[in-house]
């Protein structure tokens, strides 16, 4: 970043003692209405409260809900139940003031880069002398002079990132919302971009008083936010808020950073609290328990790496994630696909390999298979539940429609979606039957069925 | 080249109860629009100063002219329908359920046959005046180009990207400011492509719409069309050259002037993230850019668009989504019952309107006419095919040959066939030969180059990586088209026939009667029917031919082309 005066250029100041806060959110639901049975719960009782001075980070696995509440923030999208207040006052659409940064940069591509920037002044109808000389200001302020006249395809990921960034800011608006605003680009890019933007903040170069940041990434929300809160899924719930009590800038090799960072994997692989603690080991799934969609050959990659050295059957998250490239998004879904289906099991943060889980890694593919289905069979209802229908069957076939329909009574539809199509991979692959996308029906192998 | 889906293939695939409100509708309005024709029929339409058409080629710029002005006025018309109706369509919930079958059945009627009628009707509006026969050709144009270039628009709206629509929303843009700046550019690129291949259609029309018989009176026009009837009619051959001619000239204009600058500029309205390797820049495209006064009368036109756009208008759309929030039932009651009302009144209209000239044997004849003009389009499409696959394949795999040959095939489309329409009718009446067999091959003349260039772009796509598997392989000969050529090019193949097939059916209205001075040639055909049943003034019949025809043509793509384009797009994609 050049070193610019640091004198507040944009006529604000902070005020850290503000006495109302900017944003308040109280007892906020959002659920979506299910004709056959009960409401689908995105969010469930979420507070949420933003100080003038403060950059909030909402972490959590994807389908936890923190997009949607940083759209209830934003007000495009309207709660279910509870409140929304903007300055005291109550949300009722996208207010002046509130500009968002979007995980998919959403630059409109036949509109140069000034162009772009100057959209959020157009809709003010800000008179054109002024908009290009903000807009100016804005492109210069985020390092992007002398791209003004290009095309977003003209641009890498990063600068494009910037163009967002310049657009939210030039509107000089109060809260400042960012959703997943640097997953979609390489690790290096969106690094310079997280320094970029601090330094700026701690300058007070930034035309914003707070930021509110939804990320799944633990490390970048411990080095950018000074309040971090750790949603739950399923619904989506504050599991925990802490505060981030490290001066910026941040060193991420500093070992009280890293010991937050473990801390938050140990919060965010915590089993729910007690709820069916009755039941065996393993937990029990149920018919319509939503799947992630992970591939046969990733859960054979992460068992090898699992069982081989320096692991050795027992690995620790972060250190895992970070050999592996991995995100916690990515690699909780997968730890707790292999948890379900008794592969290993997940402990405070640590990943640990069962004795199944060891058998499988070292098992030749036909063996693998068998051991495969033999926990496919024990762990997921939906696998057998399909084989069931398909052996009732004359014909051996089944309609994935009636599965689709019924997996849609409890979850959303992309959800089912979803479940369906990793039901349909593991059961190909553990050959417990097959299917005709086509037709969109399962089907038992040739042999199977003179069997049956 | 991209490949576009057409219109006709988006929709649905089973018919269900909004298609049966649509086509009640569509007939009854098309009804109404006869009815009142034919009661102007009567009123006498001789005060109209009949324009004498000279054969004299130096006339032949000026009709150009007066042909191009209608074809723009026509597409000026298009447009506005298109950004209304398919705007309405995209936005309301409930005037899409009733709105989008309407274009699916109005894009599958050949207003062709409705020919005299809308003239009539026009005449009627404005009596004992050009501007009454100059607005019924325009009609018959803009319904030529409208239909598939507002369902277009209407599946852009439909398939908007969510996050620019939440930045609009969120930086709170006006519904006019957002329609500017992420409707109508997000839906150009597929927009100008449907226009395009509206004008190319459009020629074929403007020239049947120049010359209208109504009785025993026809109204002419100035304009090549009229110009090659009046040829016809004065069986002056070299006349018919030099309209051949000249409408050589205006294609070869219009696709150098206008349509190439206009589908290279709209690349940039492409919804991609990565720069795409460009073809070279057309030669106008270049002038307008580089050229200094251009430049500045270009700048100072846009500015004043954008500053059109940039207006606000209104206040509204900043509230909120609610996901919750359930459309009203009452009020979807109250709007099915009232469109349930109106199409029921429209086919009591239908029914009245019929009942008293037709009967079933009627239909039954109708229904075997149009089984005749089905064989015609099927065996056409199959001789296109066989011919033009290879050729096109051949022509696609070689990037030279391609440059070469998809302007030519492109040109070719758009060139208004019923222009080649006499010459093969001398030779026919010259030979003696049998009109059933030999008047077939007009009905694809035109369209059968949409065949070409649609598989010429399908093999240009071929990815390069299979291409070169397969030679490692050793695939060669018929394993090597059934296993990987044909399947290659299949959803290029049915995008290029269905566009044919489309064509060809309306085609059938002006290619089964054909006439040369006295001699009239006439194929049993529904086209022939519906071109004789216009001649005698038997409204009943048209309406009856037209309304079986239609039925035809929406049986034909629903039964047959949409589950093959689905089929084929599902099978030979990735992913």
């Amino acid at each position: 970043m050049p070193t610019q005066p640091a004198a507040p250029l944009w006529g604000k100041t902070m005020d850290q003692n503000a006495i109302q806060p900017l944003l308040t959110v109280r007892n906020c639901r959002q659920s979506y209405h299910k004709e056959a049975s009960a409401d689908l719960v995105v969010l469930d009782d979420v507070d949420l409260t933003l100080q003038e001075g403060e950059i909030v980070g909402l972490l959590g696995r994807s389908g936890s809900g923190k997009s949607t509440l940083l759209r209830i923030v934003s007000g495009l999208l309207k709660p279910t139940a509870g409140e929304v207040k903007w300055r005291g006052e109550t949300l009722h659409g996208p207010a002046a003031g509130v500009a968002m940064v979007f995980q998919s940069f959403a630059l409109f591509p036949w509109l140069t880069v000034q162009e772009n920037v100057e959209l959020g002044l157009e809709a003010l109808g800000v008179k054109k002398h002024e908009r290009e000389e903000r807009s100016e200001e804005a492109i210069d302020l985020i390092g992007l002079g002398g791209y003004d006249g290009a095309y977003p395809k003209e641009l890498s990921g990063g600068m494009r990132q910037r163009v967002g960034l310049a657009r939210a800011l030039v509107v000089h608006p109060d809260l400042l919302l960012m959703d997943e605003p640097f997953s979609a680009l390489d690790v290096l890019t969106a690094e310079t971009l997280r320094t970029d933007l601090i330094d700026l903040w701690m300058d007070k170069k930034l035309p914003v008083k707070s930021v509110l940041i939804v990320t799944h990434n633990i490390e970048e929300a411990v080095l950018m936010c000074d309040r971090i809160l750790v949603f739950s899924s399923n619904p989506g719930r504050v599991a925990h808020e802490l505060t981030v009590p490290f001066a910026h800038p941040r060193n991420r090799f500093d070992p009280a950073f890293r010991q937050l960072v473990d801390d938050i994997y140990g919060i965010m692989t915590r089993r729910a609290p007690k709820e069916v603690q009755a039941a065996p080991a393993v937990p029990p799934t149920g018919f319509a328990t939503p799947l992630h969609p992970v591939g046969t050959n990733l859960m054979a990659g992460l068992l090898e790496t699992l069982s081989s050295p320096p692991y050795d059957g027992r690995a620790d998250l972060p250190a895992l994630a970070a050999a592996l490239q991995y995100e916690a998004d990515e690699l909780l879904p997968l730890g707790e696909t292999l948890g379900m289906l008794g592969f290993a099991e997940l402990e405070e943060g640590d990943l640990i390999l069962t004795e199944t889980g060891k058998r499988f890694a070292e098992a030749e593919t036909e063996d693998r298979k068998e051991i495969f289905a033999t926990q496919l069979k024990a762990h997921v209802p939906l696998i057998n539940a399909i084989r069931a229908v398909i052996d009732q069957r004359s014909n051996h076939r089944a309609s994935a429609v009636r599965f689709r329909d019924e997996l849609e009574d409890h979850m959303s539809p992309e959800y089912a979606e979803e479940t369906l199509r990793t039901v349909i991979s593991w059961g190909r692959y553990a050959e417990i039957f097959e299917y005709d996308e086509e037709a969109q029906q399962f089907g038992l192998e040739e042999e199977d069925e003179e069997e049956a | 080249m991209t490949n576009y889906t057409p219109s006709i293939l988006a929709g649905r695939r089973l018919p269900n109860r909004w298609d049966g409100a649509a086509l009640l509708l569509v007939m009854g309005l098309l009804i109404a629009l006869v009815d009142v024709g034919r009661g102007t029929i009567s009123t006498p339409i001789a005060a109209i100063q009949n324009t004498t058409i000279h054969l004299d080629p130096s006339y032949l710029p000026y009709y150009a002219l007066r042909s191009t002005a209608r074809m723009f006025a026509a597409l000026f018309f298009s447009l506005l329908f298109t950004f209304t109706y398919a705007t309405l369509a995209a936005k309301s919930r409930r005037a899409g359920m009733v709105l989008v079958p309407i274009l699916d059945i109005l894009q599958s009627v050949p207003i062709l046959g409705f020919l005299t009628f809308t003239t009539v009707f026009f005449m009627g509006l404005f009596p004992g005046k050009v501007m009454g026969a100059e607005l019924a050709s325009v009609f018959v144009i803009f319904t030529s180009q409208a239909w598939n270039m507002a369902f277009s628009f209407y599946q852009s709206l439909t398939t908007l990207p969510n996050d620019l629509q939440e930045v609009s929303r969120s930086f709170r843009l006006s519904p006019w400011q957002k329609f500017w700046r992420l409707d109508v550019p997000f839906a150009m690129p597929g927009l100008v492509w449907n226009t395009m291949l509206s004008m190319s259609g459009g020629w074929f029309f403007v020239v049947a719409s120049e010359a209208v018989t109504v009785g025993n009176t026809t109204f002419t026009l100035p304009g090549i069309g009229s110009y090659v009837a009046t040829a016809l009619r004065e069986e002056n051959l070299r006349a018919i050259f030099y309209a051949i001619l000249a409408m050589l000239v205006v294609i070869l204009l219009y696709d150098q002037l206008i349509f190439r600058p206009l589908v290279a500029w709209s690349a940039k309205f492409r919804f991609e993230t990565t720069a795409a390797i460009s073809g070279p820049e057309p030669w106008m495209l270049k002038l307008l850019r580089r050229t200094q006064l251009f430049r500045e009368i270009g700048e100072t036109v846009t500015g004043a668009m954008r500053a059109v756009f940039r207006l606000r208008l209104s206040f509204a759309a900043t509230r909120q989504v609610d996901e919750s929030r359930e459309p009203s039932r009452a009020v979807d009651a109250l709007w099915f019952t009232a469109i349930a009302l109106v199409a029921a009144y429209a086919g009591w209209k239908i029914i009245g309107f019929i009942s008293g000239t037709l009967h079933w044997h009627d239909l039954g004849q109708a229904m075997l006419m149009g089984t005749f003009t089905m064989l015609r389009v099927t065996v056409l499409m199959a001789v296109a095919a066989i011919i033009w696959v290879p050729v096109g394949v051949w022509i696609g795999l070689r990037p030279k040959a391609t440059r070469i040959a998809q302007p030519i095939a492109q040109f070719l489309a758009a060139f208004p066939a019923n222009l080649l329409f006499p010459p093969v009718v001398l030779l026919i009446v010259y030979y003696h030969l049998s009109a059933d067999i030999w008047l077939t091959p007009l009905m694809l003349i035109g369209t059968q180059w949409y065949v070409l260039f649609n598989v010429i772009a399908g093999a240009a796509a071929f990815p390069g990586d299979m291409k070169e598997a397969v030679a490692n392989f050793h695939i060669q000969g018929w394993l090597w088209w059934r296993k990987v050529m044909i399947p290659g090019i299949l959803p290029y193949f049915i995008t290029g026939a269905i566009t044919a097939s489309g064509g060809a059916w309306n085609a059938s209205i002006v290619a089964e009667v054909a006439s040369w001075g006295n001699h009239t040639l006439a194929a049993h055909g529904l086209g022939a029917y519906i071109a004789e049943a216009t001649a005698n003034g038997d409204t009943a019949r048209v309406v009856l031919g037209v309304a079986v025809m239609a039925t035809f043509v929406i049986t034909f793509n629903r039964i047959l082309w949409r589950p093959l384009y689905a089929y084929a797009t599902r099978r030979t994609t990735l992913g």
